[in-house]
């Protein structure tokens, strides 16, 4: 099952090479990671998705808390939380596809942020779920290049420090 | 006043109350070998880095106190390297400084440059590199503090050369502040009185030990808990010492060559109550068919040994010294009458016992390498330092010689690392002046750190080293004969050095035995010499380790002949 787990880090040289690298020695899957300062610009927040059965998460999150600079971390999966990916696509723009492109921006909220003569390029922001979505629906009409930043997630009412 | 790097270096360390550093100096590290020189700190030239770390090892395992090792940068580092690995596994407290080129100058491939943080990652509790001198104080005074503290283990500090030569006013911290490392010593109240009332409803119990009970010295606690309930105490490698080898409640190692009794009470226990050990494959076997009745009741100050291979019923995260003091009392509370409810199952043991007890036949020919081990025993009266290399010699110094106290084995037994006996016997030994201590080795491992040998001669440092010498690497020759055909590929050693005249040219003392008769008085001269002694005790060629379980089979098929 996939798990979205935030990890509070100390802002500190090798950091985030000390939970990547934990991940790769230890066998556990990385689906996306996503790093940057918090409010506090000693910490730093992770959200780290990744797969596995409960014993495997048990040990995944039991390991990251064994890090040193490891403040604390937290498997929203299961509890109520926000989550969001940007994802940048680069898709052919052509004379035929031009009005169907924009139809599709205006209906998933998508920003045209680059336009040259033979693509246009789309911001798009959302849960998991509407990012497929927008990708699903924009790849018959010929994605040339595609960036995620990678999930980002955050408790409601505080359940996530 | 302004001090440079190198002496604030050793000045906290005089502070961590270092006394002995196991080192080899280089080219970045010249500044604090110079500081050396005129400190207090006694540093001990080992002739490998490698040897310098299992040396602060075996320091570190035989006086509780965290080992020191200080080397230069590139190959001085990365020679360190099987010494934090096996020091990692076996949750062994080190801090080892390693020398790193200027910090302009990392990341450009400069001369004996090693990215030694990135390749010591996986196998260090923690690390740091200095860039800083501002920082060098407190970092040293955070390495001994997460070096020590909760699941113990290496840390590496990496120290640039501009780092020792910069100079800034030291402030020396008191106590290491680090808000997201609170390891838990204290177990759960809750957790401990469910944990008594698991043990007061067990009918055929069995306490595992392993280093865990050893680096929290709760041997005294142990043996409270074992007499108190009348429970047989099992050991894993890593355990032994943690309970006397000589109780009649001991059931003595279990595992893969564990005793017969050992791996069948833990077989048909219905519950282990699991002190500071973390189920390593060699312990269980096949996971499927380990210990399939019994509820386990887990103690670890590590929250991942815990359900990491074997499921506990009943985890508690804590020190186990702190947990066996709170548990006690609540035993006693809830119920007497221990003895008369455990004697079946102890009578049970006493016959599996008594069927398959450890055995071996010396003739009157050849020397039975546990021959060897048994006479050590005897003559010492247990009251020694034992420490051993990997393979067959390592598995007879578990069975055959009995642990009385702990910290009296040194031995890798996570890692497995060869060569690792010799060294660690030099950093007791230096912990120890006064103590005999022996490293009991095979004839393939001793060669992997014989240059050490130079380190004990030049420091006066008496260590016994007792060969059991069959001209294979046996451990790995008995897989070969039992699993692959008797095709013995590179196991066969008939080619190697005279030990002898070996140990002589170090200028250490040699001696040889290859009858029977002879072992008892080359071990009564060697431990009466106050010099290194090298002895060579030629023993029969292929003799196995039994009981076996093979890999992947259950503790409970052993081989046994």
């Amino acid at each position: 099952m996939r798990h979205t787990i935030s990890v509070l880090v100390a802002n500190k040289f090798g950091v985030l090479s000390r939970v990547s690298g934990l991940f790769s020695g230890r066998g556990f899957n990385i689906d996306s990671l996503t790093v940057a300062e918090t409010q506090d610009p000693s910490v730093s927040r992770m959200t780290i998705v990744t797969r596995g059965d409960e014993q495997i998460i048990e040990q995944i999150t039991k390991q990251l808390n064994k890090l040193v600079d490891v403040i604390k971390v937290s498997d929203l999966t299961g509890v109520n939380f926000i989550d969001r990916e940007l994802v940048l696509i680069k898709v052919q723009a052509t004379a035929e596809n031009r009005a169907e492109l924009l139809g599709i921006v205006d209906i998933f909220r998508c920003k045209v942020v680059d336009v040259s003569s033979r693509s246009y390029t789309l911001e798009a922001t959302g849960d998991a779920g509407k990012i497929q979505a927008v990708i699903e629906i924009l790849r018959p009409l010929g994605i040339k290049e595609l960036v995620r930043t990678g999930k980002v997630a955050i408790g409601r009412d505080g359940r996530t420090g | 006043m302004k001090k440079s790097g190198a002496e604030i270096l050793i000045e906290s360390l005089v502070r961590e109350k270092v006394k002995d550093i196991f080192g080899y100096p280089g080219g970045v590290v010249l500044d604090i070998f110079d500081r050396l020189f005129d400190s207090n700190i006694r540093l001990i030239f080992v002739r490998h880095e490698q040897g310098g770390v299992h040396a602060a090892d075996g320091y570190a395992r035989a006086s509780g106190k965290p080992g020191v090792a200080l080397v230069t940068s590139g190959p001085g580092a990365t020679n360190t390297v099987t010494g934090i690995a096996t020091a990692y596994m076996d949750s062994i407290p080190l801090v080892v400084l390693t020398g790193q080129v200027p910090t302009g100058m990392i990341g450009n491939d400069a001369f004996q440059e090693a990215d030694i943080i990135g390749i010591t990652r996986p196998c260090t509790k923690h690390s740091y590199l200095v860039r800083d001198v501002k920082d060098l104080a407190r970092t040293i005074k955070e390495a001994f503090y997460v070096a020590t503290t909760g699941r113990p283990g290496p840390v590496v500090i990496d120290l640039p050369k501009d780092m020792l030569q910069s100079r800034t006013e030291p402030h020396y911290p008191e106590k290491a502040h680090i808000p997201s490392y609170n390891p838990t010593y204290k177990g759960h109240i809750k957790q401990i009185r469910r944990a008594a009332s698991m043990i007061a409803k067990a009918e055929r119990p069995v306490i595992l030990i392993g280093g865990g009970v050893i680096a929290s010295n709760a041997a005294a606690e142990v043996q409270k808990l074992a007499t108190h309930t009348q429970t047989p105490v099992a050991s894993t490698l890593m355990g032994l010492g943690g309970f006397p080898g000589t109780h009649p409640l001991f059931l003595g190692m279990l595992g893969m060559h564990g005793t017969y009794r050992a791996n069948m009470a833990v077989s048909d226990t219905d519950l282990i109550v699991a002190l500071g050990a973390r189920f390593d494959d060699r312990v269980t076997g096949k996971l499927d068919e380990f210990a399939p009745g019994a509820k386990i009741l887990q103690v670890d100050i590590d929250p991942t040994s815990i359900s990491k291979n074997v499921h506990a019923h009943l985890p508690v995260v804590g020190d186990v010294k702190n947990v066996l003091r709170d548990l006690l009392p609540h035993l006693k509370e809830i119920k007497t009458g221990w003895k008369s409810r455990h004697t079946p199952w102890l009578n049970q043991i006493r016959e599996w016992q008594e069927t398959y007890p450890l055995a071996y036949k010396q003739g009157k020919r050849e020397i039975k390498p546990q021959f060897v081990i048994e006479k050590i025993n005897e003559i010492t009266g247990g009251d020694c330092i034992i420490s051993t290399e990997v393979g067959q010699n390592q598995m007879w110094a578990a069975q055959y010689f009995k642990y009385t106290k702990p910290r009296t084995l040194l031995t890798s037994g996570g890692l497995g690392t060869m060569g690792y006996g010799f060294p660690a016997a030099i950093g007791a030994q230096v912990a120890f002046p006064d103590k005999l201590v022996i490293d009991i080795a095979g004839d393939g491992s001793i060669q992997m750190n014989i240059q050490e040998m130079m380190t004990a001669v030049q420091y006066r440092l008496p260590v016994k080293i007792a060969i059991l010498n069959n001209q294979f690497l046996g451990m790995v020759r008995q897989w070969q004969q039992l699993f692959y055909n008797k095709r013995y590929s590179s196991t066969c050693l008939t080619c190697s050095p005279d030990f002898v005249k070996l140990a002589e040219a170090y200028g250490a003392v040699g001696l040889r035995a290859t009858k029977p008769h002879e072992v008892v008085p080359t071990l009564e001269k060697a431990f009466s010499l106050p010099h290194p002694v090298l002895m060579d005790f030629r023993v029969s060629r292929e003799e196995n380790v039994y009981p076996m379980v093979p890999a992947g089979a259950s503790i409970k098929n052993m081989l046994l002949a």
